[in-house]
């Protein structure tokens, strides 16, 4: 589904955030990415549906050359899902138009199927009281929620996660991650920045560990948990994992 | 597009016999920095004074500030120009008013202190910013240490907000130079009203605003690069601007 | 001191001023505003949109505008705009172009370049996650600007962009230089006509006096009511 292949970025001439990156993730697989700040992840992850533009290897999804000129990024984006860390809700719309606004100008859906499957998917997320509101009447995990039910609206093939917690109260956390939990479970193809390790061990099928732009990591969970190879692997789990 | 242009009409004689259309000009540009700078000493006197007022912990000194911005922010500079130029001297007791009437140089005095006190109000409200931006502490600190309020604003905060809005102030010199023309209405001869003028003898129109439009960059670079100079000169190390 | 005052030629011409005069005005900063509001927010678009030389010349525009006073602006349309005219419908000489038409041009122009710095001021005070939120849905540069930056940028710079409307109410006047009889104008006709000097521009004063601080006092109330909002 997502084959990512000797991806180098750099920023300006000499800083190097990604190097020579290669993983993949199929049809159905979960994925977590994790590493210090500054390892990279966030901008591999966007490097997936070309937010980021990188300089060398390429990209593939669902066979369509990511980093190839003529492909037509915005229909490309719109086939798959992504979350971001700070939400993005569209603080002009109300809640249950930052659903329908792109299933109307981007998939041409008419306003009366845009708003049955804005509110199917309010529902399955738990908010259905709230679709009038405007997305700064919410609190952080709500507006979460919604976030990815925004992004669910599209009929997504693959779900990309941003650090989808980090910016959230610790009270909110479990509300978002449950959302996430129930997708994993449905078989969604999902790849997932995070330093929820709880996350990782219920759902994730594989881990990647990241740092200084490098792919240090890349395993099946038990394996990952069980003994990671790498000092820097071990390091990171021993610190987030001890308290 | 078919117009004569004739580059040379500048070094023709100009019908007041006193020099070519270029003399014209340059004298006109010579009056219109005279009145500037005359009316940007007035607005920085009475802005500072109606900016600190408004400043003021006492409700009666910021009700004036603020009668005062609110009537000259409302009128247009024109109309107060008519005020000043038509109205008071007739508002006046008799002998008073005659000689306003008679004072020679009356658009030159006029307009200055006409644009002078609408720009007051615009570097009124530009201080008040700059003092509000300052941290609460700073004017704490300053009584703590046993300063009267006079003190305080003379020696810790003016020196301070005048360091904060020399940008801000850059641009409304800018506009009390500019605004100088409108005092073309009550017969000052600057910079925009000898343009016109050249246009009325030469009908070379094009050439007689584009020599005034060059004058004006002119003036304009040469500010900006003045007051870059100055704020430069002024900057606190490790403060603001001062890298 | 105002033993000799005629409060009766302010009644007299009373229909003048405000039929004539002060809708000649209102017409033409409204029209104004909004024309310079698009103008101003493509002029922005340029400047932000990456392409060098399109946002060079736009820049450039602005700045020379910005730098210009507005009665030599005025007279500078006011001799061109036949001229454009001509270019534009290729007449064989300048054509006629009335008063109303040329301060509109004058005004549109002008005030593009200030609020073009407004937009571009409201553009860039939105996250970039919100545009990149946009693509990552699928929504096109031009959606993206459309349904979401626009509109948000808009809505964060209302109250600025009200002010600067006011600002341009004002102006409006200086189209006295014209000899066009806008409020301002009218008022002065009379006041030439009639020998009436310090009644009738004390009353021009109290006209935009109310209007400007009506406005000023909703705009302030519109500002609070938003910082609530957010």
């Amino acid at each position: 589904m997502i084959e990512i292949s000797h991806v180098n970025k750099w920023y300006g001439p000499t800083f190097q955030v990604l190097k020579d990156c290669t993983t993949s993730i199929a049809k159905g697989e979960v994925v977590v990415v994790c590493g210090p700040s500054g390892s990279g992840k966030s901008t591999l992850i966007k490097c997936v549906n070309a937010l980021e533009p990188f300089q060398e290897g390429q990209i593939v999804l669902d066979g369509i050359k990511v980093n190839d000129p003529k492909t037509d990024l915005p229909k490309l984006r719109a086939r798959v899902g992504m979350v971001f860390q700070h939400f993005e809700l569209f603080p002009h719309l109300r809640i249950i138009d930052n659903l329908c606004l792109a299933q109307e100008k981007v998939l041409g859906r008419s306003h009366a199927e845009a708003m049955a499957k804005g509110e199917k998917l309010l529902k399955r997320v738990g908010l259905t009281v709230h679709a009038n509101k405007y997305p700064a009447e919410l609190s952080g995990g709500q507006q979460q929620r919604v976030a990815i039910a925004r992004a669910l609206a599209m009929d997504p093939i693959a779900m990309l996660f941003d650090e989808p917690t980090s910016a959230l109260d610790p009270e909110m956390i479990s509300e978002v991650l449950d959302v996430m939990v129930d997708l994993a479970r449905e078989g969604m193809t999902m790849m997932v920045v995070t330093h929820e390790m709880g996350f990782a061990r219920k759902v994730a099928h594989r881990v990647i560990f990241m740092d200084t732009g490098e792919i240090v990591e890349d395993a099946q969970k038990d394996d990952f948990f069980g003994s990671p190879r790498s000092e820097r692997a071990q390091q990171f789990l021993s610190k987030i994992l001890s308290h | 597009m078919k117009y004569n242009w004739n580059w040379h009409i500048f070094f023709e004689p100009s019908p007041n016999g006193t020099g070519n259309y270029l003399d014209m000009l340059l004298s006109g540009l010579v009056l219109t920095i005279e009145t500037a700078l005359l009316a940007w000493i007035i607005a920085l006197v009475i802005g500072t004074i109606v900016g600190v007022m408004r400043t003021l912990p006492s409700k009666t000194a910021s009700a004036i500030g603020f009668c005062y911005v609110e009537f000259f922010r409302n009128i247009p500079l024109l109309v107060q120009l008519f005020l000043w130029f038509f109205v008071l001297p007739e508002l006046l007791p008799r002998s008073a008013g005659l000689w306003l009437k008679q004072m020679p140089n009356a658009p030159f005095w006029t307009a200055s202190i006409g644009v002078g006190l609408f720009m007051s109000v615009r570097v009124a409200e530009q201080l008040r910013a700059g003092i509000g931006s300052l941290p609460r502490g700073q004017k704490m600190a300053a009584t703590a240490l046993g300063l009267t309020t006079t003190q305080a604003y003379r020696y810790v905060l003016l020196p301070i907000a005048f360091r904060v809005i020399l940008p801000p102030l850059t641009s409304e010199f800018l506009s009390t130079i500019k605004n100088t023309s409108v005092a073309i209405t009550i017969g000052l001869i600057e910079l925009t009203g000898q343009a016109r003028a050249m246009q009325e003898f030469s009908f070379q129109v094009f050439e007689a605003f584009t020599a005034a439009t060059v004058l004006y960059l002119l003036i304009n670079l040469v500010v900006v690069i003045g007051m870059r100079l100055l704020e430069r000169q002024v900057a606190i190390p490790g403060y603001i601007s001062g890298k | 001191m105002f033993s000799n005052f005629d409060f009766d030629v302010i009644r007299r011409s009373l229909p003048y001023l405000f039929l004539d005069g002060m809708t000649f005005t209102l017409t033409l900063t409204a029209l104004s505003a909004v024309g310079g509001l698009v103008f101003g927010t493509a002029l922005a678009l340029m400047r932000l949109s990456g392409f060098k030389l399109l946002g060079r010349i736009a820049g450039l525009y602005v700045d020379l505008m910005r730098s210009l006073p507005l009665v030599l602006v005025i007279f500078w349309f006011y001799f061109l705009v036949p001229y454009i005219g001509q270019w534009l419908t290729g007449a064989s000489r300048p054509i006629r172009v009335g008063a109303f038409t040329s301060s509109l041009v004058t005004f549109i122009m002008f005030e593009a370049a200030y609020f073009s710095e407004i937009m571009r001021a409201g553009i860039q005070s939105i996250s970039k996650g919100q545009p990149a939120a946009a693509s990552a849905l699928g929504l096109t540069y031009s959606q993206s600007m459309r349904y979401i930056v626009l509109p948000q940028a808009f809505r964060n710079m209302l109250p600025v962009l009200l002010t600067q409307t006011i600002v341009l109410f004002q102006d409006t006047s200086l189209v006295y230089v014209l000899s066009i009889p806008d409020f301002l104008g009218a008022a002065s006709k009379v006041a030439q006509r009639d020998g009436r000097l310090v009644e009738m521009y004390l009353f021009a004063a109290a006209v935009y006096f109310v209007i400007s601080s009506l406005a000023s006092y909703g705009v302030r109330r519109l500002q609070a009511r938003i910082a609530i909002v957010r």
